[in-house]
């Protein structure tokens, strides 16, 4: 059957990719703040992955976490610990990483969104010439990132002599703190542009659908104590009280099945 | 070459709410009736099971694709204009039912005051109140004669609520009751009882209970499942015109529906002075085609609807500099600054505010129109002070984080938990006016795919926006303090419109009155000049009203609708003798 052959296949690539056996591939291949995700905490953590992926492949719906566009690891790592900054892990719960948000933006990158597939799209051009004209750049927003993604290593070298992502946090929100004042360029985008894309992509990665990556297990929507989509609220919505549902997502409002 | 198809009767372009109802009139009335659909063909299926935020609210999967055509924008009539290329900042209706399948469904009638602005004005404060710069116009048509039409349609869309304390009376009441009280509403209610207000609850496009409309139409009651506005309905519970038009003129067969139906031009014949047919692409195979009618409606939204007479040479271009021209002329728009207010934080409560419906809501009336003395203000009109139960998931609501909140990092994202669902915000839906410096025409530097020029905003506020903001924040804020929220935030008047086409409440460019002096169509919507083209929707407003324009619209349609049955049936021509009737030669 499609469904076993699925699990399978999952299962397999867990084995192998060794992220279910504990991290140390995972650690290795990833380095840095994205292998942390896994490696973390060592046993415990790895053990809690292990279980949740379980729970999402009975839940039907085998995810496979790899950069399809950035390409350069270290990018990609970059990438990572500025969503951590901008959404970092604290007593409320998970952070940006956890959640999953960097491989959100690395497909959305590749989708009709970073690709600008929906965007009036023909010159002139002038991405300086109105600051209230919203989107006029150039490039696309994935070209967007990545062209800030380098900005933000180079910087990092430049000033501290360390990639971004080995940076202390307090290192890390200055130098972010001045991408978002347009102080930095980065090629193609007007000041500011690309750090309050970075900012906007990384909310959506915490908050949208598990579907799309990000929300792992729901730990965006538990934290903000949004349960997600249902047939409807008739029932409760004159309640005085709030009401706490626990999380659960499209898969499960569509049914499953497939 | 494009291929000539058999002619029919009427062609519309267009199946929104204007579209769609013209399309059902007719269709019951017998024509031969052919409405072209620029987007693909949607079903309810296609709604069932969607509920995603990201995919509508974020990525506005349900909004035109801009990268064929969009719209450029800018402030000054001598500066370049540049395109609004993201959907982000455009938002356009698309698909069978348009814009009008994701509205919110919040209903308001215009007040009689509105569509006789210019008199009443006059009469009740004296010429000079008028600024010079504004083109303030009556519509050619009063709210007593407005009032069936009105009728006819809120009893087809099956709108539920209860009588406005301060309007005039209905003469029949509304089709439905009006929607659930919650919490939050019924604090709005409280604070604006105690101010000495008269809040009700805003009339829906959301049914209250399982409803059969007056053609047959079944629409189910509304559950309240909070993916509503920028989305379609999953159980028929939103009226939109799949449910309701699209589907009654689908019952007859001299009614055809096509799709990816872009229409290009409106065929012209200069020397009749009539529309002879439409030229439009076939979207799946790049065909051009002729779709040749006796009648030729446009029903496309206001920036097709201008686009198309321009693209086509229909009508005088507006010209600022010399003042001369009708189309294009009065264009005008209830843009986000109107819907500026108060917003409040709420330390001890939290709302279900994850739970909704579009039109889910509590206003009042007694600062719309001239509902209120305006001799010691300083600006015209008004408009409703709303609080709404949109029903907000998680990427929206984890933006309500007081002022002084940096937007990232640590102090973001524990104040962002927090205030999620604590926050409430109620605005002003202001009138938006008419300027000789607000038109549209055709851009200089822009194309669409094909290479005809985009259409081109001009647009900057007058006085009259900025003072009835700054006017609407105050009732808003007042109104916030008393509902006891812990922290009041008072939004603040911009400085000029920031090209931001969210919304979809943009009107004007084609307006109809009494003179073709100043107005493109008559009371019908029919063309001064040109007897069998229609031109049917908000671009008809000489100004906009202070409240959302969409049951104004659907009301049109239905007059429109009459007005071409009597033009095909009784007496071609013109359908209204002109005020000021000009030669044309
Ligand atoms: C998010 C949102 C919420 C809203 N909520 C409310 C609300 O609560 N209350 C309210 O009163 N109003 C609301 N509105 C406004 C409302 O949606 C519009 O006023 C209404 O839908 C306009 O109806 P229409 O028929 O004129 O245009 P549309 O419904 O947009 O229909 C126009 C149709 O013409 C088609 N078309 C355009 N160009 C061409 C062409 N060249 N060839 C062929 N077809 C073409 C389009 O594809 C579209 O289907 C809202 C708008 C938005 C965007
Ligand atoms: S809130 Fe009601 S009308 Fe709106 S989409 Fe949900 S069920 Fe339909």
């Amino acid at each position: 059957m499609a469904d076993e052959e699925k699990k399978f296949s999952r299962r397999d690539f867990l084995k192998t990719s060794g992220v279910a056996a504990g991290g140390i591939v995972g650690g290795a291949m990833f380095g840095g703040v994205v292998g942390s995700l896994y490696t973390s905490d060592q046993e415990t953590d790895t053990a809690d992955q292990e279980t949740d992926t379980e729970s999402s492949l009975t839940h039907g719906a085998p995810l496979d976490d790899a950069r399809t566009y950035f390409s350069r690891r270290e990018d990609f790592e970059t990438l990572a610990a500025a969503t951590e900054v901008i959404y970092p892990e604290d007593d409320n719960g998970p952070g940006a990483i956890e959640l999953g948000v960097p491989y959100f933006i690395d497909r959305q990158c590749n989708e009709f969104w970073g690709r600008n597939a929906r965007e009036y799209m023909m010159g002139p051009y002038d991405y300086t010439a109105s600051s209230t004209h919203g989107y006029q750049a150039k490039i696309t927003r994935a070209e967007m990132l990545l062209n800030g993604v380098r900005r933000l290593r180079e910087v990092s070298q430049e000033d501290h002599d360390d990639e971004f992502y080995d940076l202390d946090e307090d290192t890390q929100i200055g130098i972010l703190e001045d991408f978002e004042a347009g102080d930095v360029e980065v090629p193609g985008a007007a000041g500011g542009d690309f750090f309050s894309l970075l900012r906007t992509m990384t909310i959506q990665g915490v908050y949208a659908d598990p579907v799309y990556g990000g929300n792992r297990d729901y730990g965006g929507w538990r934290m903000i104590q949004f349960p997600g989509p249902r047939m409807g609220w008739i029932n409760e919505i004159e309640s005085e009280e709030f009401q706490e549902i626990e999380p659960e997502g499209l898969r499960t409002y569509q049914g499953g099945g497939m | 070459m494009a291929e000539e198809l058999d002619r029919v009767d009427v062609v519309v372009v267009g199946t929104g709410w204007a579209g769609g109802v013209v399309s059902a009139e007719l269709a019951k009335a017998g024509k031969d009736v052919v409405a072209l659909e620029k987007g693909e063909e949607k079903v309810r299926s296609d709604y069932i099971g969607v509920k995603d935020e990201l995919r509508f609210d974020n990525r506005y999967d349900i909004m035109q694709n801009l990268r064929g055509d969009t719209v450029t924008s800018r402030n000054e009539v001598d500066e370049t204009a540049l395109p609004i290329r993201s959907p982000q900042t455009m938002q356009i209706g698309i698909d069978t039912g348009g814009a009008s399948v994701h509205w919110a469904g919040a209903t308001y009638r215009y007040w009689p005051y509105e569509f006789e602005m210019r008199s009443q004005t006059i009469d009740r404060y004296g010429e000079d109140k008028i600024p010079e710069d504004m083109n303030l116009q009556d519509w050619g048509i009063t709210y007593e004669e407005m009032e069936p039409y009105y009728e006819q349609w809120e009893y087809m869309a099956g709108i539920a609520g209860e009588q406005d304390p301060l309007a005039p009376e209905r003469n029949q009441p509304w089709p439905n009751p009006p929607m659930m009280e919650t919490p939050s509403l019924r604090l709005f209610k409280e604070a604006a009882s105690n101010l000495g207000l008269h809040p009700y609850q805003l009339a829906a496009g959301n049914m209250t209970e399982n409803y059969e409309n007056p053609d047959g139409e079944v629409l189910n009651t509304c559950m309240y499942c909070s993916y509503c506005t920028r989305h379609g309905c999953d159980f028929d519970a939103k009226s939109d015109p799949i449910a309701t038009v699209i589907k009654t003129a689908n019952r007859h067969d001299n009614f055809e529906l096509r799709h990816k139906a872009n229409v290009r031009r409106v065929l012209y014949d200069e020397d009749e002075n009539m529309a002879t047919g439409v030229l439009y692409v076939d979207e799946n195979t790049g065909l051009e085609y002729e779709q040749p009618a006796d009648v030729v409606v446009l029903a496309a939204f206001a920036f097709a609807n201008n686009r198309l007479l321009m693209l086509s040479g229909i009508g005088e271009q507006y010209d600022p500099e010399t003042r001369e021209g009708t189309l294009g002329r009065n264009f005008n728009g209830q843009y986000n600054h109107a819907f500026h207010g108060a917003t409040g934080y709420f330390e001890d409560e939290q709302f279900n505010l994850y739970m909704g419906a579009g039109a889910l809501g509590a206003t009042l009336s007694d600062y719309a129109a001239d509902n209120f003395d305006h001799s010691d203000l300083d600006f015209l009109g008004g408009g409703a002070i709303e609080l709404r139960q949109y029903g907000f998931a998680a990427i929206t609501s984890s933006n309500n984080v007081p002022g002084d909140t940096p937007n990232w990092g640590r102090e973001y994202k524990d104040a962002s938990l927090h205030y999620a669902y604590r926050t409430l915000t109620i605005w002003y839906t202001s009138n938006a006016m008419s300027y000789w410096h607000n038109y549209v025409d055709l851009d200089p530097n822009y194309t669409d795919e094909y290479g005809d020029p985009l259409l081109r905003v001009t647009y900057k506020f007058g006085d009259n926006e900025r003072n009835i903001a700054e006017f609407g924040i105050e009732r808003c804020t007042e109104i916030m303090e008393e509902m006891g929220a812990d922290t009041v935030e008072s939004g603040s008047v911009p400085d000029e419109f920031n090209h931001v086409y969210s919304g979809g409440h943009y009107t004007g460019g084609v307006v109809m009155g009494d003179d073709p002096e100043t107005s493109v169509v008559n009371s019908y919507l029919q063309m001064w000049d040109v007897d069998n083209l229609f031109v049917v929707g908000g671009s008809a407003f000489p100004q906009h009203g202070g409240h959302h324009p969409t049951p104004t619209i659907g009301a049109l349609a239905y007059r429109a609708a009459e007005g071409i049955q009597m033009y095909m049936d009784e007496e071609e021509g013109q359908l209204v003798q002109a005020k000021n009737r000009r030669n044309i030669t």
